[in-house]
């Protein structure tokens, strides 16, 4: 799709971004830069989640990413798309320290969680999590328990008991969830009781519960009707005022709707990664290219 | 294609008289189980009365007398008996499911099965060894360790398969909040799969309720009641056994009595867990 | 900027990790007692039995007389009475096991088989004892009465039903030996049928075979050694039945040819006199015996459990207990 549209570029520090191959699109020359521009804010003060070294990770022999680099903006939504099979949610995953999970798991390279090495040796999976929350494609609200505990699990399981503190929090993670007015009356019913749309944004509140700086996403909309699918996507917006997220999606047009900032992977490879305006309008590889405008995946 | 072949009317004959026949087996194994229901009830329920439950046995001679003591002998085991049972065997199956690699756990399925498959005289004889005799008597303790040791192969195989059923997205999901391993598994997994967990105890529980031969040289058998679990004490099954081969026409009568009564325990439990269980599992198609 | 925000004042605690090595720890210590167990098994009988194993050698296996006074053991007649009364029963078991099974798979109405299934389920909810109990006082003279002089009438001329009429005989022990493995080899028969895949059964029927042929072809033989497994799982189940052989045998410890006398069980023989072995070695024989017993289940029941799974795959296997 030609590119009318000027990437707005203020002043910025630069920062080492890398994609694997530099192809120029024909419509790279239509940009006002044409070359990979690094992620501009509108906070001043810029600050980076993950950084991303040289990451490799398999399943037993079979390679799923191939040396992936990139850095994710704090506070920002940041997309991953790409056909299936490219390795997004295997990247992800490797976010939270889930990956490792998987039996016969191999990884290679560096995470930082700010500034923090989460492979680190003396690190604790567990806290990793802690800090770094996650939300399945598949909602997953924990059967045997109610809304209220359901949110409050997090806390409970990890030692917090006063009830003032958990109420407070489960409220907030409630409303932070946009779920509070659905449920507020209903907080000792099943979990489960709720429609798709709402268990998943539970989900949402389940892991907020906990505080953490992260949120990880992995295509949580796609098991969900459209208008439930329009909740989750502002809500989205709602949060990153004060959550880094980094969603996985198959679907391109949410991710940009949605995101900031879109990582582009093909067959575990990072073909590109730039501001979302950039990436579906202006893309500089031509891969990306191809695929933003529907010609393979 | 108008004229039926002989060959081709055997076959139907053969087909239908194979439908007949295999009808016939599933009647002829049915059966056995009417026998023993009708003559256990028209035997056995004349005599269950309020002394059968209340009273102790008679000495040798003298008619009436009941088998409370070995009612109460016989739960006092299955209680004994599940506190070796139950722990070892739910956290074998827990590690079953949640932990251990391919090999090992292949191996602890294979010996449990093999466990299962051990004559249960065969624990008598392991209990006398290991409780009789350095006690140097025969013991409520005995008796419970003998059961209890047929209890575990049977309650790890079926707590394995109700965890295994719990999906993994619950244990993702909790992962990914940072909650510990441990807790995941037993306030999150095992809580959801409690239902089939109480049911496999159950099951088994059933199971060593009516078995005879690990009792007859370790709990013993009691005509009196039991004070100290380290005395033999009485039960249900020891004590139709022993009725049941005696010269006594009264005891006879006490027997079918007691096999109705342990019978009714046994399908009790069982309907408890198909009460338990409804709606969990739909029919089997064949 | 870089904050944790993470929980509510509390520090991620090392218990996490010791609790979780606990726990992991504690379970697989729990696991592992199976393994603990077959050996504590094998070994409490072992050390058991070894100073008759020492004093007889292999003339315990082979020889018949069994004289406590003397203190003279040779396990044979056992060996022989565990044996054919096994025998006996799966003879008649067997068949009317599979021809359930397949009954109840391919040809019973849907409506049928959960009652039936449930019936065979009770079944083998009812302990030895009682069917030990039924059989003494319903079975045994119903034996002595009709069928063993009919049986003498007809079959007279061969050995096998030559002899006395007592009633407690071996043939007693057989039929409900029978009666109790019904239901495991039923039930298992069951599950390995239903383990062969449809698609067997409609390339029979695509060729125009009836419900039997394909029956006959396709499940049967598809399903040969997993049924053979079922009849082997019922034979483990047969050898170690102790307490309705025990009162339906006659408890001689005598080799006879005919069906009709009395005769001796490895089981039989550990129930009734274990607690009344006066002298060590004596005591000591019994412990041979459970030996013998417990090799020769395990083996059966090991190959039982190979044999099912070649077929149906691991998650018969599973159900199978």
């Amino acid at each position: 799709m030609s590119a009318n549209i000027t990437t707005a570029q203020p002043k910025k520090e630069d920062k080492p971004l890398t994609t694997e191959n530099n192809q120029r699109s024909p419509l790279a020359h239509l940009a006002s830069a044409g070359r990979a521009e690094t992620p501009s804010r509108s906070t001043p003060v810029s600050e980076v989640a993950f950084e991303v070294n040289n990451l490799s990770c398999w399943f037993g022999q079979q390679q799923a990413v191939y040396g992936l680099n990139l850095q994710i903006p704090a506070k920002a939504v940041t997309a991953i798309i790409g056909p299936s099979g490219c390795g997004k949610s295997t990247f992800l995953r490797c976010l939270n320290r889930m990956h490792e999970l998987v039996r016969g798991s191999r990884l290679n390279g560096r995470i930082r969680l700010f500034g923090e090495d989460v492979y680190g040796p003396r690190v604790d999976a567990t806290l990793v999590r802690r800090r770094v929350g996650m939300v399945f494609q598949k909602s997953n609200p924990f059967p045997t328990m109610s809304i209220r505990e359901n949110v409050t699990v997090g806390l409970r399981l990890n030692g917090v008991r006063q009830r003032p503190v958990l109420e407070e929090r489960m409220e907030r993670a409630l409303h932070m969830a946009a779920l509070w007015d659905e449920v507020k009356d209903h907080l000792d019913l099943p979990g489960t009781s709720l429609s798709g749309g709402q268990q998943q944004r539970l989900c949402i509140a389940r892991a907020l519960a906990v505080q953490p700086e992260v949120l990880l996403m992995d295509e949580p909309a796609s098991a969900l009707d459209p208008i439930a699918t329009m909740k989750i996507e502002e809500l989205i917006q709602e949060l990153k005022k004060d959550y880094t997220i980094v969603i996985v999606t198959h679907n391109m047009q949410q991710a940009a709707r949605c995101s900031d900032y879109t990582a582009f992977l093909y067959l575990g490879r990072l073909i590109e990664y730039d501001k979302t305006v950039k990436i579906f309008t202006n893309p500089s590889n031509k891969q990306t290219e191809d695929y933003v405008t529907g010609r393979f995946g | 294609m108008n004229t039926i072949s002989p060959y081709h009317t055997w076959r139907k004959v053969k087909n239908h008289s194979m439908s007949v026949l295999s009808f016939a087996c599933a009647i002829t194994v049915i059966a056995p189980l009417a026998l023993v229901l009708f003559y256990l009830i028209k035997a056995g329920a004349s005599s269950l009365d309020w002394h059968f439950f209340t009273q102790l046995p008679k000495p040798v001679g003298e008619l009436g007398g009941g088998m409370a003591n070995a009612i109460v002998g016989t739960l006092m085991l299955l209680a004994l008996a599940s506190f070796i049972g139950v722990p070892v065997g739910v956290l074998g199956g827990v590690y079953l499911s949640e932990y251990g690699s391919e090999r090992v756990n292949w191996w602890i399925r294979f010996g449990a099965d093999v466990l299962n498959g051990v004559p249960s005289i065969v624990w008598g004889i392991v209990a006398y060894a290991l409780v009789v005799v350095p006690m140097k008597g025969f013991s409520a303790y005995a008796g419970g360790v003998a059961l209890g040791f047929m209890m575990i192969p049977l309650i790890i195989r079926t707590t394995e398969e109700v965890l295994l059923l719990v999906p993994n997205g619950y244990r993702e999901g909790a992962l990914a909040l940072g909650i510990p391993r441990w807790k995941i598994i037993l306030r999150i997994v095992m809580k959801t799969a409690l239902k089939g967990i109480v049911t496999g105890v159950l099951l088994a529980v059933a199971r060593i309720a009516g078995e005879t031969a690990p009792l007859l040289f370790t709990a013993f058998g009691n005509r009196f009641w039991t004070h100290h679990l380290k005395d033999p004490i009485a039960a249900l099954p020891l004590q139709i056994f022993s009725y049941a081969i005696s010269p006594y026409d009264d005891w006879h009568r006490q027997a079918w009595a007691g096999a109705l009564v342990l019978i009714l325990i046994i399908f009790l439990i069982n309907i408890g867990v198909r009460a338990l269980t409804r709606g969990k599992f739909s029919g089997a198609t064949r | 900027m870089t904050v944790s925000r993470g929980l509510v004042g509390a520090q991620l605690a090392p218990s996490s990790k010791v609790g979780d090595r606990v726990f992991k720890w504690l379970t697989m210590t729990m696991g592992l007692s199976v393994g603990a167990l077959i050996v504590l098994v094998g070994f409490t009988l072992w050390r058991g039995a070894s100073p008759s194993v020492h004093h007889f050698g292999s003339r315990f296996l082979t020889s018949s007389t069994w004289d406590p006074v003397q203190e003279v053991f040779g396990a044979l007649p056992f060996i022989y009475g565990t044996l054919v009364s096994s025998l006996i029963g799966l003879v008649i078991a067997v068949p009317l096991s599979i021809g359930t099974a397949v009954f109840l798979t391919e040809l019973a109405p849907p409506r049928l088989r959960q009652p039936i299934v449930s019936v065979i389920e009770m079944l083998s909810a009812v302990p030895s004892v009682i069917f030990g109990l039924w059989g003494i006082f319903v079975l045994i003279p119903w034996l002595r009465v009709h069928l063993f002089p009919s049986l003498q009438k007809l079959f007279g001329f061969l050995p096998l039903f030559q002899g006395p009429n007592y009633g407690v005989s071996m043939l007693a022990a057989g039929i409900i030996i029978a009666i109790m493995i019904l239901p495991i080899i039923t039930s298992v028969s069951r599950e390995i049928l239903r383990s062969v895949p449809d698609l067997q059964r409609e390339a029979a029927y695509g060729l125009g075979a009836t419900r039997w042929e394909v029956t006959r072809i396709a499940v049967l033989s598809y399903a040969k050694r997993g049924l053979f497994g079922a009849v082997v799982l019922g034979l483990g189940r047969a050898l170690g039945e102790t307490m309705a052989v025990t009162m339906l045998i006659g408890n001689r410890p005598e080799i006879s040819a005919s069906l009709l006398a009395p005769g001796y069980t490895l089981a039989s023989v550990i129930a009734n006199e274990f607690s009344e072995a006066t002298t060590d070695l004596y005591l000591s024989a019994l412990f041979e015996i459970g030996l013998v017993l417990f090799g020769v289940t395990i083996l059966t029941n090991a190959l039982a459990q190979l044999l099912i799974a070649s077929t149906a795959g691991p998650k018969t296997s599973r159900a199978v207990q």
